[in-house]
């Protein structure tokens, strides 16, 4: 188990207040300026030997992504932006960071956006955060009133201005292009990539979108240094994460651990193991729903980080853990997802439009029982018509869960569902015979 | 996408109150010069608190005046995303969670005592004309499913019972506590806590 001390959050559970004095008895703000004064070759560099991956699901590097930035700023402003509209089904870290830790968050904006050029950053937070962006707004202000962000910024030379921006409940607006047409005030409809917005982002101009989690974590690893970060966990699978652990477990919580972390310990030790023991487990889903589930005999073994995940033909993605146990109707818990994705396309390409409906019929009618047995193969197909075939990877958010449902429960699909519309009573039918004239003999 | 339905009795105008006009301006200067199209979404929200939780076509055509920019934009903002209301919605608006995480621990324990409590279908108003309910898709409080939205708050760890408890107090009148209802303080697991605990002492 990771010791207390290598925790970043260490307001994870709220024990001491999220105000700008609690913050800075947990360290926060501690040595900003110099920080701020080693430079953005420096920053960037460090972030770079630390390895920190991006915590929103794709796991892109920072640091690389942060050197895509043009190095001087043209005639156009840079901007940074903050991701916080959290909404994969499972996930829940970026709430509590908000709302307990936001100081973390805002020196980390501080950072990177010297690191990238920005005055101006904006926080895409989901509209039904309301009361949590409240609390950042609180911490905003608090940080504009003590001189650490706004004009001339702890007397650094750097002036940065912070604007939330609340969403309006719609999932696909955590696709960063999308949210960027959100927070322009249109639909929140991905572009096109290339190009890419560390280029061409908000308002045409160069835009760096990150994760809560990522920006907040960074002020602790230039602190700490890179070399304690990536001694942590294992080569490029650096550093803390947290997890949430929800579904059919005893305690469901939100922990921090060590990247690499096996599956097993998490739902063991912290979530206070399956509701019904290990033996009771059917399922997990490791890393948000839109990553392909794992059944029990790959979960014995897992450990959490994002190569291990992939070797297992999941991902990492937003380490939102779903537990689902022999409870429950495994086809169906899959059905709920698809409507889900249903439900939050955004409409913009046909394939995802119209196949995410089929998707969800289909597995409704599985759950049924209703449907024959080639259905399964035809629904396998139609997630592959989709993957790869949409502008986001929407596409494949929606498609890979059902796949991962298809390659490791088929049998049990199958199962369930014998329907055959086709007479068979073993006679010998020709074609195009009715059926009322085999019945009679003399016809 | 979801289905949106336009109200069929729209009031004759709509005009921001000396509040709303305050919060929409200081929204309005966020943005750089010219990008005041930004502040569309921020507006129809504010249009919405203002005007009793649901937003008619003439709050809509007033924005588009307002941020200089085409009414059918606005509209394909207002009908976009699921969080404006373009028909009335109870003054308490119960939103369930039901994806899959909450679906796992009884969501729909949830819903059935909605039907029985509130009314028999979604977006249909209580006998008393105080409640009314929907399911939606994940809010983000996954470790803490079940739980519902009410208005901005959050309630968590919910079943069926205390749900039931949470109905009769607003129909007593009362506000019910938001947060969780399983006694924990928000995210830790109860009685099993093994992280941070020198902060939980401190």
């Amino acid at each position: 188990m990771l010791k207390d001390e290598d925790r970043i959050f260490q307001n994870l559970y709220n024990d001491s207040g999220a105000d700008i004095e609690s913050a800075k008895l947990r360290n926060d703000w501690n040595g900003t300026k110099e920080i701020l004064e080693k430079g953005r070759e420096w920053i960037i560099n460090e972030v770079k030997s630390s390895e920190l991956r991006g915590r929103g699901g794709a796991g892109f590097p920072t640091g690389l992504k942060w050197s895509f930035a043009p190095k001087e700023v043209g005639s156009r402003p840079h901007y940074l932006v903050i991701n916080a509209d959290e909404s994969e089904p499972g996930t829940c870290k970026d709430r509590d960071i908000l709302r307990f830790e936001p100081h973390k968050l805002i020196e980390g904006c501080l950072i990177a956006s010297y690191a990238v050029n920005a005055h101006k950053c904006y926080i895409y937070i989901r509209g039904e955060y309301f009361n949590e962006g409240q609390k950042l707004q609180t911490a905003i202000d608090e940080a504009y009133k003590n001189n650490l962000i706004g004009k001339n910024a702890i007397n650094s030379g750097w002036d940065l201005d912070i604007y939330i921006h609340y969403g309006a409940g719609a999932y696909i607006c955590g696709e960063e292009t999308a949210l960027l047409e959100s927070l322009e005030g249109k639909k929140g409809q991905p572009r096109l990539k290339p190009p890419f917005p560390a280029l061409i982002g908000l308002y045409g101009c160069p835009t760096i979108i990150n994760n809560v989690e990522t920006v907040a974590a960074v002020p602790t690893i230039l602190r700490r240094g890179a070399k304690w970060f990536s001694s942590l966990g294992r080569a490029k699978n650096t550093g803390t994460k947290i997890y949430c652990i929800s579904g059919n477990v005893n305690n469901p919580c939100n922990v921090e651990e060590e990247m690499g972390v096996p599956l097993k310990e998490l739902i063991e030790n912290h979530a206070g193991g399956v509701v019904g023991g290990w033996d009771n487990l059917k399922a997990v889903i490791p890393g948000g729903s839109s990553m392909p589930m794992l059944p029990k005999e790959i979960c014995d073994n897992m450990k959490m980080d994002f190569d291990a995940c992939v070797e297992n033909k999941t991902g990492l993605g937003t380490a939102g853990i779903v537990v689902i146990n022999n409870d429950q109707d495994i086809i169906k818990c899959m059905a709920r997802i698809a409507r889900f994705y249903k439900h939050e396309s955004c409409g913009q390409c046909t394939p995802c439009r119209e196949g995410s409906g089929w998707m969800w019929r289909m597995l409704e009618r599985m759950a049924a029982g209703e449907a024959t047995p080639d259905e399964v193969d035809m629904l396998f197909d139609v997630t592959k018509q989709i993957e790869g075939h949409t502008i986001c990877a929407f596409g494949e958010g929606s498609s890979w869960p059902v796949q991962g449902l298809i390659r490791h429960f088929k049998d049990e699909i199958l199962e369930r569902n014998k329907f055959d519309p086709v007479v068979k009573k073993n006679k010998n039918i020709p074609y195009l015979v009715d059926q009322h004239l085999l019945e009679k003999e003399n016809a | 996408m979801s289905i949106k339905k336009i109200h069929k009795e729209q009031p004759e105008t709509f005009i921001f109150n000396d509040k709303s006009m305050e919060a929409a301006n200081k929204i309005v200067s966020n943005y750089p010069d010219g990008k005041q199209q930004s502040a569309v979404m921020a507006l129809l929200y504010i249009a919405q608190r203002q005007n009793d939780n649901w937003i008619p076509l003439q709050a809509m055509k007033y924005i588009a005046k307002f941020l200089d920019m085409p009414y059918i934009k606005v509209y394909e903002v207002a009908t976009f995303y699921s969080m404006y209301n373009l028909s009335p919605v109870g003054k308490y608006f119960f939103q369930v969670c039901t994806t899959t995480p909450c679906m796992l621990r009884g969501a729909y324990d949830l819903v059935k005592v909605c039907k029985n409590k509130i009314s028999e279908k979604e977006n249909m108003l209580s006998d008393d004309g105080k409640i009314s309910w929907m399911e939606v898709e994940c809010l983000g409080a996954c470790v803490n499913a079940p739980m519902m939205q009410v208005n901005e708050d959050y309630y968590e760890d919910l079943n069926d019972k205390k749900l039931e408890e949470i109905i009769e107090t607003i129909y007593q009148n009362k506000i019910p506590k938001p947060g969780s209802y399983s006694g924990r303080i928000n995210a830790e697991p109860v009685n099993n806590r093994k992280t941070l605990l020198g902060n939980k002492n401190a």
